[in-house]
């Protein structure tokens, strides 16, 4: 008998179709096996996408304006948080000269936000100063910019034709001074070139610490030797090399023979193996020279 | 002639070319079904001289892409229908490129129909220096004498099978060899040209390039063979849907191929006109229940045929099993008779060891193997293809016998009589003329 309906067909369900692909989707589907199209279409083609929106927009330069105005805003406000902003400045282990110096330095006004101050530039502008030896910044919790200065310490004074200058034990200069009376502890030098000899001058004053009262300075004669100036108009003249043998040796001849105490007014050690000395003559007779120790 | 010289040779270009690239399909065009593998060249390495090697020196190839779909529009192993033809193979094609996730461009196509003919040729040159070179191999298969096999009629394969040197025969690479006469017997296989232009035009409609050509039968006795028995001698009987391939091999070589326009379609439409069911219905019946040797127990073992009319009585009909084998037995039967003519008119009761392979489709039926012994002769066995790299499990059964042996063609193709250079004289005069008018012309 024959079936009364028609064969049950899903409601939807497409009627059976030819399996073979038709030629366009058979084409398509080779074109997506292609390696390098392949690679076009899922890498270049969204990163054309991406640069050519991006170009897009920017080509508008209001557009442009508008994001970098966003940009800075941002930036701003960020910059003028509170937790951003330095409020103090304090400077340890400086003198008060030095720290009111420091302090007009300091090239923007406090409070400031932290990423304004360059500490770096403020650090070398701060080394600059000569009374400082070495200046370490950092932003401290709290909004203080904390300035830690070592100071030069004045080893000498340094008398020159312009006025007295006190210089540290490396020959550098730490500050003017207008009277020698203001630092009586400190030993004085002069002569062209005396500060870049500063060392070598302390190591003979130390070799003379025995007659340390007596001493008035240093001179440092033709940038090549150096000459101890004590009072009574006395002079010590000593060699380019070997000076402080040449001094031990002149305390070791005044221990031994009072030889400073003497009326002389010359020391000459300038040739270390003959001391010459010249005898201070009264009346401004002829000045006489005599061998020491018969050498 | 030459034209077909460089139609082969300029396939042969492409076969290199799509290794070089790596990718290769191979394409049966069965009757019954189409099946397309997708191959990758991983380490394109030199075959050794002996052909061992890992896999039987098959390890440079991997299967990657593998379908298969019924095959429309093709008869008796050739095309039809170019539409729906074209249409299946765009289907295999493109299930087996979404399988390899990759493009394929060259295709090595077989089929078994086209008429398939055999000649074998000699040709025999004198030697000018003693000794042999490859120019001297070129030219002795050139003076093969071609036999006149007709107007609509290709070359599809041309293997020089034996070289012999003054007396002394058998050899297989006669270059270096000294002598002073050169003699080569070569195989030559003819195929009608329009069914192999139709399958041609199918396949480049398909946005295909075809990389080689080949003979089913030869191709399934390449896999399906075992190595002594390619070297001793067998034939190998490739029982597809609508043609039934023969081919002969011996010392490694192809010396006959036949096709007989009989296969299992046949069988088929035997039961579907004995049992009056339809053809799908039919095959179905042949695949689940033939067979060929029909015992007391086949009487009562009883098939629903059904049918699917509304008439009661028909809808309902068993037949035994009994009856089925005898509608398929006698076409079987046929079609070993016809291959038995084939093999007693080739010569192969000559031949030292004469193992005949049974293999295709239609081989599965169950007994066949006795039947055939019955028919051929004693040594029969059934082959199944070798096994290569990445082969699904689906397709390792004996129906695609041919398609794998399309793989190891692709693979390492024999030498054949494209592949040497032109002897130097038989290039025409003319386009050495027109060489040196384009000389004189550009300096």
């Amino acid at each position: 008998m024959q079936p009364l309906r028609a064969p049950e067909r899903r409601y939807g369900e497409p009627p059976r179709r030819d399996p073979a692909p038709s030629r366009l989707s058979y084409r398509v589907e080779r074109l997506w096996l292609t390696p390098s199209f392949r690679k076009v279409v899922r890498v270049g083609l969204p990163a054309f996408l991406i640069v050519a929106t991006v170009i897009g927009y920017l080509a508008d330069a209001d557009r442009r304006g508008a994001l970098q105005t966003m940009l800075s805003d941002l930036r701003e406000s960020v910059e003028n948080r509170p937790e951003f902003q330095v409020t103090l400045m304090a400077i340890d282990g400086a003198s008060e000269p030095v720290a009111n110096a420091i302090r007009a330095m300091l090239p923007v006004s406090l409070p400031a936000s932290s990423f304004r101050l360059d500490l770096a530039a403020l650090r070398a502008t701060i080394a600059q100063i000569d009374a400082v030896a070495s200046a370490d910044l950092h932003i401290r919790k709290g909004g203080i910019l904390q300035v830690t200065v070592t100071e030069r310490q004045p080893a000498v004074l340094w008398r020159t034709v312009s006025g007295l200058e006190m210089l540290d034990a490396t020959g550098h200069r730490v500050a003017t001074l207008l009277d020698r009376t203001a630092r009586p502890d400190l030993p004085v030098m002069a002569g062209e070139g005396a500060d870049a000899r500063v060392a070598e001058g302390l190591e003979i004053l130390e070799a003379a610490r025995p007659i340390h009262a007596r001493i008035r300075g240093l001179v440092r004669v033709g940038e090549r030797r150096w000459d101890i100036v004590l009072d009574r108009d006395q002079r010590i003249l000593l060699p380019e090399a070997g000076q402080v043998e040449a001094v031990r040796r002149v305390i070791a001849l005044d221990q031994a023979e009072d030889m400073l105490g003497r009326d002389l007014t010359l020391v000459d050690m300038r040739n270390i193996n003959r001391p010459t000395i010249r005898l201070a003559v009264p009346g401004g007779q002829d000045e006489l020279e005599t061998k020491v120790a018969g050498q | 002639m030459t034209d077909l010289y460089q139609s082969q040779r300029a396939m042969r270009n492409m076969r290199r070319a799509a290794l070089q690239r790596g990718v290769v399909a191979v394409l049966d065009v069965g009757t019954s079904k189409i099946a397309c593998l997708v191959l990758r060249f991983e380490n394109a390495e030199e075959p050794r001289e002996d052909g061992l090697g890992a896999l039987a020196g098959q390890s440079q190839f991997r299967v990657i892409g593998a379908a298969t779909t019924r095959s429309r529009g093709v008869r008796f192993g050739e095309v039809d229908a170019m539409q729906e033809t074209e249409r299946a193979i765009r289907t295999a094609v493109q299930a087996a490129q979404k399988m390899a996730q990759t493009r394929v461009d060259h295709v090595i196509a077989c089929f078994s129909g086209a008429h398939p003919r055999s000649y074998g040729l000699a040709g025999e040159i004198e030697l000018h220096e003693g000794q042999v070179s490859e120019q001297d191999v070129a030219r002795v298969l050139a003076a093969c004498d071609v036999p006149d096999f007709g107007q609509g009629r290709e070359v599809l394969h041309a293997h020089p099978v034996n070289f012999a040197i003054d007396h002394r025969s058998g050899f297989g690479d006669p270059r270096g060899h000294v002598g002073n006469r050169l003699a080569a017997d070569m195989h030559l296989l003819t195929i009608d040209t329009g069914a192999v232009q139709n399958l041609l035009y199918c396949i480049r409609r398909c946005d295909l390039e075809i990389a080689g050509l080949a003979s089913s039968s030869y191709v399934s006795g390449l896999s399906s063979l075992v190595e002594d028995e390619q070297e001793l001698g067998a034939a190998c009987i490739d029982m597809g849907g609508g043609a039934t391939g023969l081919s002969i091999f011996i010392k490694k070589h192809m010396i006959f191929a036949e096709s007989v326009r009989l296969g299992g379609d046949h069988v088929t439409s035997d039961i579907s006109k004995g049992l009056q069911v339809p053809l799908a219905t039919a095959e179905r019946i042949k695949t689940i229940h033939g067979g060929v040797h029909a015992t007391g127990m086949d009487d009562r073992e009883m098939i629903e045929i059904g049918a699917d009319c509304g008439d009661w009585e028909k809808d309902r009909r068993k037949v035994s099993r009994t009856e089925l084998i005898g509608i398929m037995r006698p076409r079987v039967e046929e079609i070993l008779e016809e291959v038995r003519g084939i093999l007693d008119a080739a010569g192969f009761d000559q031949l030292p060891s004469q193992q005949i392979v049974l293999t295709g489709g239609a081989s599965q039926i169950p007994g066949l193997d006795m039947l055939a012994a019955r028919i051929l002769g004693q040594n029969v066995r059934l082959g199944r293809p070798l096994r290569v790299q990445g082969l699904p499990q689906a397709a390792t059964g004996s129906a695609f016998s041919s398609t794998v042996g399309m793989c190891l063609f692709a693979a390492n193709p024999q030498d054949e009589w494209w592949d040497f250079e032109i002897p130097a004289e038989r290039y025409p005069a003319r386009s050495l003329r027109r060489a040196v008018k384009w000389f004189k012309d550009n300096w």
